[in-house]
């Protein structure tokens, strides 16, 4: 990508001085600016939006060809392996081979999914990792992803969600930004559940979180969002960021093929400096850790096979219990 | 200095704020200094309630259509750009809560710390601590930085208590211009009736998991919870696979119970499970693997096939 093409503007070279700006007012209007149509190497066009540092979105037009999809993912040890901690920085210890979150996979998939409705277009990824760690990022590539970005930087290490989200959304504009960023509700590793909301505040665009089943029709996306009676049905133009629920598409298994055409697609790998990012790590956290304890075990009480008569165990213990 | 001044964002259900809120204001109350309650639409409705568990001040924002999180925190943001000065501002681990603080914290500049138990203030600071590895392991997190720190509380953390107080001042809070990131809207509101107790409320809960072998089976779960005038849960593998609505799910990313007596059906008990249902009073786990974890935290455990022990106990149930 040219730098002069990301950072073109329709504003005659003047500055971003909100007051001075004459334009100001274009913002919220839906009309086509400082955007740059380009074409990929199959000739197909696609159309790459650029976003303002925190506030100000380009709208699109209605009438969409292509859809070009960024989903967030995120590299994990193995949920199947017990977790620990690193004594010296009581972070997680993620040296051991890391996989595509489980979560992520949905995403993914529903991001092919879109991208075929739509007609064309692609879906890329990125990824915060250590150690320069692709192994899952080959899984979601081989699912069809065309490329990825992976942050991999010791400098990261420590690192809170809020980091995590500037590198992420730096990560994206990076890529040209997308229709639509998608990413889980929350890792499966470390559960924090902030960081799409708050990539969605970086990028300055509007978000849809807990979607589950998600359609787009004329440049709108349509969701239906988990509360805690039901749902919500949401409404949403695009540019967007929705995170989705796990179970809100059945994810493919990769092919042969696609295992095989991975191992060469483009992973272009970048330090938060290459970002711009910057304070990261513990540094740029904000918060320190000042305990780590064991919690009061859970004792486990009678356990006892069944002879196909256990049942009146059970009884007599809800009964004891006054449950019954 | 120390912390003085505490926000509490609340939920409100049916006319009165949730029992998770009501917890939150019982904690900051605690805390010391002064609570002020963040509630969406009318805040006159809900003043006296809040009142009494200790709040002194209701900011009320009405913002229609539009989603909780940008607004709620766009209005935060101003409130704190007009001079307000919280040093703390809690919020619960719900769906909207997250979405607020995670905004928020992008427009502030300032950390969060999730998932989080317990928090006690130390000296201008204050430190929260999170249970991971299914709970076994505490750790306790400092914020470092300045105020205001952002912290959202897992459900059921703490125990709501009335101090009986005058009904809290409600001021009226305006969103400020959203631009492009307040263009989400809901068109439409679908509440899922329920028969029988609220999952998350029900005294017995009874859940299935992938033991159960095929979806037709968790008719059983249904039958067994509806005799002990209980609710049914369900483990995430079963609602990935679609056999029940996500709202039955007990979990880490499903819901948190603590009911007197938790009945795990064909369920191994893998860590993100045993989040949700760990603080159970009592435990009984039906499952055919002796190795299963969920052993390890049962009160009662049957090795066994639920094929052939849920019947003959839902039978004995029937008969009496």
């Amino acid at each position: 990508m040219h730098d002069d093409r990301v950072s073109s503007r329709d504003r005659g070279g003047k500055g971003v001085d909100d007051q001075q700006n004459p334009h100001r007012l274009e913002r919220y209007q839906p009309i086509w600016r400082g955007v740059q149509p380009t074409t990929d190497g199959l000739g197909r066009e696609s159309l790459i939006l650029m976003s303002d540092r925190l506030c100000e979105t380009v709208h699109k037009p209605q009438e969409w060809r292509t859809m070009n999809v960024i989903v967030c993912v995120k590299q994990i040890p193995d949920p199947a392996n017990p977790g620990a901690l690193d004594a010296s920085s009581n972070t997680l210890k993620r040296e051991g081979k890391l996989i595509l979150d489980e979560s992520d996979s949905y995403g993914v998939e529903m991001a092919l999914q879109l991208v075929d409705a739509a007609g064309g277009g692609e879906v890329s990824l990125v990824s915060m990792a250590p150690n320069s760690e692709t192994a899952g990022l080959r899984t979601a590539l081989a699912m069809g992803a065309a490329k990825a970005v992976l942050v991999s930087d010791p400098a990261l290490q420590g690192s809170d969600a809020l980091t995590t989200a500037k590198i992420l959304a730096a990560a994206i504009q990076r890529l040209g930004g997308a229709d639509l960023i998608i990413a889980a509700t929350e890792s499966s590793d470390g559960y924090t559940g902030t960081v799409p909301e708050q990539i969605a505040e970086v990028l300055g665009l509007p978000s849809v979180t807990f979607a589950k089943k998600v359609s787009i029709e004329g440049g709108v996306l349509k969701a239906d969002r988990q509360t805690e009676e039901g749902y919500d049905e949401v409404t949403c133009p695009l540019p967007a960021l929705i995170s989705v629920t796990a179970g809100v598409v059945e994810p493919r298994y990769p092919s042969f093929k696609g295992i095989m055409a991975a191992k060469s697609k483009p992973v272009d790998e970048v330090t938060a400096a290459d970002l711009g990012v910057t304070p990261v790590g513990w540094a740029g956290a904000g918060q320190q850790i000042s305990n780590v304890a064991q919690a009061e075990a859970r004792a486990a009480g009678e356990v006892i096979e069944d002879d196909g008569e256990t049942f009146g165990k059970i009884v007599t213990f809800l009964e004891g219990l006054k449950v019954i | 200095m120390g912390i003085s001044n505490i926000w509490v964002f609340a939920q409100v259900a049916n006319g009165a704020p949730t029992s998770g809120s009501l917890e939150l204001v019982t904690k900051a109350r605690t805390l010391g200094g002064s609570v002020s309650v963040w509630v969406a639409g009318d805040g006159a409705v809900v003043a006296g309630a809040l009142g009494e568990y200790g709040a002194s001040k209701v900011f009320a924002v009405d913002y229609g259509q539009n989603l909780a999180g940008v607004s709620v925190a766009s209005a935060m943001k101003a409130t704190i750009d007009g001079g307000e000065s919280p040093d703390l501002i809690m919020f619960p681990q719900s769906y909207e809560g997250r979405d607020v603080m995670a905004r928020l914290s992008v427009k502030l500049g300032r950390t969060v710390l999730t998932n989080s138990v317990d928090i006690e203030a130390v000296g201008d600071s204050v430190a929260a601590t999170t249970p991971i590895f299914g709970g076994n392991t505490l750790v306790t997190t400092t914020f470092t930085g300045g105020a205001p720190y952002l912290a959202a509380f897992r459900p059921k953390s703490f125990n709501p208590e009335a101090s009986g107080g005058a009904a809290a001042t409600v001021q009226a809070v305006s969103v400020p211009d959203l631009g492009a990131t307040g263009t989400a809207k809901i068109i439409a509101v679908h509440v899922e009736e329920t028969t029988g107790p609220k999952l998350d409320e029900a005294n017995v809960v009874v859940s299935g998991g992938r033991g159960l072998g095929e979806s037709t089976n968790y008719a059983m779960i249904e039958t067994l919870a509806k005799l002990l005038k209980g609710a049914p849960g369900a483990s995430r593998a079963i609602v990935d696979a679609g056999w029940v609505p996500y709202s039955y799910q007990v979990g880490q990313t499903g819901k948190v119970v603590k009911p007197s007596v938790y009945i795990a059906c064909g369920i191994s008990g893998a860590t993100q499970h045993m989040v949700g249902m760990k603080g159970s009073k009592n435990i009984i786990a039906i499952n055919k693997d002796k190795e299963a974890p969920i052993f390890g935290i049962a009160d009662l455990g049957i090795v066994g096939d639920v094929h052939k022990v849920l019947p003959k106990l839902i039978e004995a149930l029937q008969g009496r």
